[in-house]
C-alpha cells in the first residue's frame, strides 16, 4: 500500500476534454517525510511514521518530540501518522510523483463538527408533519417496546454531537496533479474543512 | 485559499474580456452523432456571476419574438469561440430590466469609444 498525508485546500469545478464539469477538491498532498521506521522485530508491527506540514518555529514543538525528530535529522513536523509504506528509509521524502492521473484514492480527515444536532440530521429519521396542527415536528418518536426488553436497545439512534469524526471516503477519482505545486485534484467532496489534514492512501 | 487561485487560472480559457451590457457572438460547438458543427449564438451579456473557473455570463437575444436567456460556463470547452460585437454603455451590474421591456425600449446605448487623454488632445 502506498499513502501520503495532505492538507484540504478547498474545492471548486473545472472541465474535462467533453465538456462536462466536475467537481474537484483540491489537496496540497506531501512532501512528506518518514520519521521513523517501525519493524516487526522491535515495534511487532510494520508500518513506517509519516511526517507532514513542517513546523518553523523550534519554540512550539514539545522538547520530546524534537528529540525524536532530532534522532532521524527531520525537520519538526505538525501532522505525524504511521502507513503501511513499503521500502521506506527513516529520513526519506515522499511526494505527489506517487500517485497517477486516473488513481483511485481514499481519503480520511476529521469531519466538520456539527455540534449537538436532533434525530433528522444525525440518524436521518423522517420526522412527523410540519403543519396542520402536528405537534410531532422533529421528534424521534418511540425509542424501543415496552416490557420486553424494558430498555432501550444499544446503538439506538438518539439526539447528540454530531460530525468532528474520522471520516474515510473511498474510492475518489485523481483527476489532476501539480507537481511543482504539491497539488492533488481529486473528484468529489473530502472530509473536513478547509486546512483540514488528511491522509490519502492509493486504493487496491 | 491561493492554491484555489493557481487552479482556476491553470484552467482557466482565454476568453476575450468582455462586460455586462455588451453584445456578444458565443460560437458553440454542436455535436450530432459524430459530427461537430459550429452555432453561434449572439445577445446581450445581462449578467457574469462567480470566478474564476466557475464563472459563467448570461446572454439574452430576441430568437422570433421570444426572449431566449442561456447561461454559459465561460470556461466550458463547448465555446469555440467568444465575439465581442458592440460594447454597451451601462450603469448596472445585471440588466435584468431588459426582460420587462420590448423593442426600441430594450436597446442599449452603445459605448463610446474611450481614447486616452493624449490622443483626444490630438484629434
Amino acid at each position: 500500500m502506498i499513502g501520503l498525508l495532505g492538507k484540504k485546500i478547498g474545492t471548486t469545478q473545472i472541465f474535462t476534454d467533453d465538456g462536462r464539469s466536475i467537481p474537484v477538491t483540491v489537496i496540497e498532498a506531501g512532501p512528506c517525510k518518514a520519521i521513523q521506521v517501525k519493524t516487526n522485530e522491535r515495534d511487532g508491527y510494520e508500518a513506517v511514521q509519516l511526517g507532514f506540514d513542517e513546523i518553523r518555529k523550534q519554540k512550539n514543538v514539545p522538547k520530546a518530540m524534537l528529540s525524536h525528530f532530532k534522532k532521524t535529522g527531520v525537520e519538526p513536523q505538525r501532522f505525524i501518522r504511521e502507513l503501511k509504506v513499503d521500502g521506506l528509509k527513516a529520513g526519506d521524502t515522499l511526494t505527489v510523483d506517487i500517485f497517477n492521473k486516473g488513481d483511485r484514492v481514499s481519503v480520511s480527515g476529521i469531519s466538520k463538527g456539527k455540534g449537538f444536532q436532533g434525530v433528522m440530521k444525525r440518524h436521518n429519521y423522517k420526522g412527523g408533519p410540519g403543519s396542520h396542527g402536528s405537534m410531532f415536528n422533529r421528534a424521534p418518536g418511540s425509542i424501543g417496546s415496552s416490557s420486553f426488553p424494558s430498555r432501550v436497545w444499544k446503538n439506538k439512534g438518539l439526539p447528540g454531537h454530531m460530525g468532528s469524526e474520522n471520516v474515510t471516503i473511498k474510492n475518489l477519482k485523481v483527476v489532476d496533479i501539480k507537481k511543482e505545486q504539491n497539488l492533488l485534484l481529486v473528484m468529489g467532496a473530502v472530509p473536513g474543512t478547509r486546512g483540514t489534514y488528511l491522509v490519502i492512501r492509493k486504493e487496491g | 485559499m491561493d492554491a484555489i487561485k493557481t487552479i482556476d487560472e491553470a484552467y482557466r480559457r482565454d476568453v476575450p474580456s468582455f462586460r455586462v451590457g455588451d453584445t456578444v457572438r458565443v460560437n458553440l460547438k454542436v455535436i450530432e452523432g459524430d459530427k461537430e458543427r459550429i452555432q453561434s449564438y449572439e445577445g446581450v451579456v445581462i449578467a457574469m456571476r462567480g470566478h474564476g473557473t466557475r464563472e459563467t455570463f448570461t446572454v439574452r437575444k430576441i430568437s422570433y419574438g421570444i426572449g431566449v436567456e442561456r447561461v454559459f460556463p465561460i470556461c466550458s470547452p463547448m465555446i469555440d469561440k467568444i465575439e465581442l460585437v458592440k460594447q454597451g454603455d451601462v450603469r448596472r451590474a445585471k440588466l435584468y430590466y431588459l426582460r420587462g421591456k420590448k423593442g426600441k425600449a430594450a436597446r442599449i446605448q452603445e459605448k463610446e469609444q474611450y481614447l486616452p487623454t493624449a490622443e483626444r488632445n490630438t484629434v
